[in-house]
């Protein structure tokens, strides 16, 4: 007999007013016996929506089923058969669009927590039965992948398990993209990012860090050097600027800075990190995606009194996962919803005063369906503010792209690919993850990644390793950028 | 790991040291910088390729005591190994080939200077060099200055040594005596860098400056390093260092430079309170 509550159940969490003081994780997990109860109220539909749901088609009600069972190490090996990176998904997918938008559940009542239960697995399992690294036979192929966020960390594992010798470049000093210079610690603990890093080494995956591709060695390089196939996995890292006056002020960041400076650089450590970052007394965060939450979240955990999350649509339109917005107003950030930010007002020394901002509203739908915002006439008002934050999105960096003769990219600077192998327009080159489709997100990241190890293994299987007729053919001109 | 293959003492606070990175050595061109780590709580901190060995496999980094990080460089030796060292990043410089060039640097930027008119010495083009320094102790590589250059010029803010003054007094003193420069590259403090551009503005002779704004990727991710060229926004690390300096905003940049100061001294204070206390503990 499933359990038939309307509700999920609650997630044990710090108290917002305890952990807008701390950068520990806010969720601390289900217990065995919430993970069984919760599990409990999965229908095992015949018909399986929810799966349909997931971009990697993770098995969900036979994983729940096991969890229901308290077969926790069983759930786990149903949902690595498709999934590397469950600690991760677990915490950071946005499950109410995708898997628990269609469970049954949700008709009436909340949708089974299937992000939760998935979490839970993951981490009872690195707990008590950390999972043996699987031998295979080694082909003695190289492959190598740029970049180590999800798409790459997917790609090279799935290689890996296929025993071709994968090597991972990494343009920072840790391997881990978004997941550790982006999404905050209270968010996602950085030691379960480098545990799943860890098991992919144990796979014989070797990771490469300060190796800035495009610099120290071109694609035509790591062709040259005996990589028979290359996956480009090198995110959306380059942040976009509103263009408004001000912008270059002291106490203006980037979020990508801003985020970069506490999380890769410890900066909510200093002085015993040496990294610094400045917050203000007041802070407006510009934006209404996780980016924005995950800035405001961390700048009222450095201590500024008032955070705002200045959005120039509504709250219906916000990219941001439910979760975080709920968790945010928790935690005291304040939404100015509406606001459209035209100009940052400095003091006399250069330093951020205040943010003039127009009130909007709301008009007809735009091309994708979203009601677009309209001025107010006369409606500008200041807010006082010492420091802004810039999360209005990220574009893939052209680094690659200007240091590769023949590496097709899109108008906006995404890379061009084939859809169904995620080919680029360079023999034995693939791509996927954001430095394809721009900012997304992490499953969609892993399931490109896995997409294009698929492609990669077709096609090296197909051919023999030829040095007079290289499976990689990248022109090895380099334009300087 | 990036093992220190030599040191060396230019002035009592300024290093040198060859860095074995063969990779980086491989690639690197006059005018592009690495970045480094010196522990795990470190910051990363943009050094200038001041030199660099492909055969040997080594690049030759020169820095200043400043702060925290430059301090605790300092105070390693050789074989001992470096955490990070990511590199060669930005854009390596380009002249059309020019007549005739003068090289400006100021204190330290004389020695980021330095390849640049050894390139172009290279180059066939005739190269006067003005170096200053606060006073004679603090000179740096003046006989490497002098084989590249056809006249070298040393001021000393204290006229201790050379020239009593500033390097932009020799400038302006070239030019007004009609030395027919096509070249001017200025490499120092902003303030100098600016004084440069405002005096060959109008001879227009092309003025190129090496811009050092706080860096923490050095590949575009962040845009904390972001200047306003010519009215548009550019990132140092991706699109320069160097820049028209009759086109960069330097009050901005001066501005941008201040920005963590007080963070800046409460680190190297920090640091050396530790340092003493240990070395008294030892004591
Ligand atoms: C603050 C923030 C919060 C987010 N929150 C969520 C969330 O809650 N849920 C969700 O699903 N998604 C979220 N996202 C989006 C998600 O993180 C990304 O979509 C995902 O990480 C993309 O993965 P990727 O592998 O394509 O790229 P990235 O994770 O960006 O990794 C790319 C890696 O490539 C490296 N690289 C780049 N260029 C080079 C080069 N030339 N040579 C070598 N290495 C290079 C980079 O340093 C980086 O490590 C968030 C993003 C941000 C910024
Ligand atoms: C492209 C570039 C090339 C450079 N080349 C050289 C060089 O060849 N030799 C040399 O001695 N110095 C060079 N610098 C400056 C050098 O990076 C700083 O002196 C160093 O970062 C100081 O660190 P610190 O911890 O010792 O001092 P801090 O106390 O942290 O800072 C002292 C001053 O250094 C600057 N600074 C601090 N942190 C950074 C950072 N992360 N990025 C950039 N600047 C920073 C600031 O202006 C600050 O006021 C260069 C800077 C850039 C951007
Ligand atoms: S739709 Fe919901 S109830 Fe049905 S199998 Fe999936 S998780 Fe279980
Ligand atoms: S240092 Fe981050 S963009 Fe230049």
């Amino acid at each position: 007999m499933p359990n038939l509550a309307l509700k999920k159940v609650p997630m044990p969490e710090q108290e917002p007013d305890v952990r807008n003081t701390n950068f520990r994780e806010v969720a601390l997990g289900y217990t065995e016996a919430m993970a069984v109860e919760e599990a409990r109220r999965c229908l095992n539909c015949r018909n399986k929506p929810c799966v349909g749901g997931c971009p990697v088609n993770v098995r969900i009600p036979e994983f729940i089923e096991r969890v229901a069972a308290g077969d926790f190490a069983g759930a786990y090996e149903i949902i690595t058969s498709t999934n590397n990176l469950p600690a991760i998904c677990g915490r950071v997918c946005p499950q109410e669009n995708q898997c628990e938008k269609f469970c049954v559940r949700g008709v009436k009542g909340e949708p089974v927590a299937i992000g939760r239960l998935e979490r839970f697995v993951a981490d009872w399992t690195m707990e008590n039965e950390p999972v043996p690294p699987i031998k295979v036979d080694k082909k003695n192929r190289k492959v190598a992948v740029v970049g180590s966020g999800p798409a790459g960390l997917t790609c090279a594992g799935d290689l890996a398990k296929q025993g071709y010798d994968v090597t991972v470049f990494e343009a920072f000093h840790i391997p881990g993209g978004v997941l550790v210079y982006g999404i905050p610690e209270f968010r996602l603990p950085k030691a379960i990012v480098r545990k799943e890093i860890d098991a992919l080494r144990a796979c014989g995956v070797e990771i490469k860090t300060n190796m800035v591709i495009g610099k120290v060695l071109s694609l035509a390089d790591l062709a040259d050097e005996g990589f028979e196939a290359i996956f480009i996995g090198s995110g959306a890292g380059l942040p976009s600027f509103l263009k408004i006056p001000g912008e270059n002020l002291n106490g203006v960041y980037s979020a990508n800075e801003f985020l970069t400076r506490i999380n890769l650089m410890k900066a909510y450590l200093f002085p015993n990190c040496d990294t610094p970052v400045r917050v203000g007394r007041r802070v407006a965060v510009i934006g209404g995606g996780n980016v924005a939450m995950d800035a405001a979240r961390s700048a009222k955990r450095l201590g500024a009194e008032e955070v705002y999350i200045v959005y120039r649509r509504s709250e219906t339109e916000m990219p941001a996962r439910l979760e975080e917005v709920h968790h945010a107003k928790q935690e005291g950030i304040i939404f100015r919803l509406l606001t459209d930010p035209i100009q940052i007002h400095g003091t006399e020394s250069g330093w951020v005063r205040a943010l003039e901002c127009n009130e909007m509203e709301l008009g007809d739908p735009d091309a994708g369906g979203r009601r677009r915002p309209i001025v107010k006439p006369g409606s500008q008002f200041l807010l006082d503010v010492e420091t802004v934050i810039i999360a209005i999105g990220n574009t893939p960096n052209p680094l690659l792209k200007n240091t590769t003769p023949g590496l097709e990219t899109q108008k906006w600077g995404g890379i061009a690919v084939e859809e169904e192998t995620m080919k680029t327009s360079l023999e034995g080159v693939y791509a996927g993850g954001d430095a394809v489709t721009g900012a997304a997100t992490v499953i969609q990241a892993m399931g490109a990644g896995r997409k294009a190890a698929q492609a990669i293994d077709d096609y090296l299987s197909g051919r023999r390793q030829d040095p007079e007729n290289p499976a990689c053919v990248v022109g090895s001109e380099v334009v300087e950028m | 790991m990036y093992k220190i293959i030599k040191r060396e003492e230019l002035n009592p606070s300024v290093i040198r040291m060859d860095i074995a990175a063969p990779a980086i050595a491989r690639k690197a061109e006059p005018g592009q910088f690495i970045i480094l780590r010196v522990c795990e709580e470190g910051e990363r901190i943009p050094l200038t390729i001041a030199d660099f060995d492909r055969e040997a496999g080594t690049v030759t980094i020169i820095f200043q005591i400043v702060g925290k990080t430059t301090h605790m460089l300092g105070q390693l030796n050789e074989g001992d190994d470096l955490l990070d060292f990511v590199g060669p990043l930005g854009m390596a410089s380009r002249y059309d080939q020019p007549q005739k060039a003068v090289v400006i640097g100021g204190g330290l930027g004389s020695a980021i200077a330095y390849p640049q008119a050894k390139k172009l010495h290279q180059m066939g083009v005739e190269v006067d060099i003005i170096a200053g320094f606060r006073n004679r102790e603090l000179i740096i590589l003046e006989e490497e200055m002098r084989k590249v250059s056809t006249r070298l010029f040393l001021t000393t803010d204290d006229g201790s040594n050379g020239v009593k003054g500033f390097v932009t007094d020799i400038l302006q003193k070239q030019l007004e005596q009609g030395v027919k420069y096509d070249l001017a590259v200025a490499i120092g403090p902003l303030i100098m860098m600016k004084m440069v551009s405002n005096l060959t503005r109008p001879y227009g002779i092309k003025t190129i400056v090496s811009m050092n704004p706080v860096m923490i990727d050095g590949t575009g991710m962040c845009g904390g390093c972001r200047l306003t060229v010519g009215g548009e926004t550019k990132f140092a690390c991706v699109d320069g260092p160097d820049f028209d300096g009759h086109l960069v905003d330097f009050d901005e940049a001066m501005r941008r430079q201040q920005m963590y100061k007080a963070e800046e001294k409460q680190t190297l204070e920090a640091h050396i309170c530790r340092l003493s206390g240990k070395e008294n503990a030892d004591a």
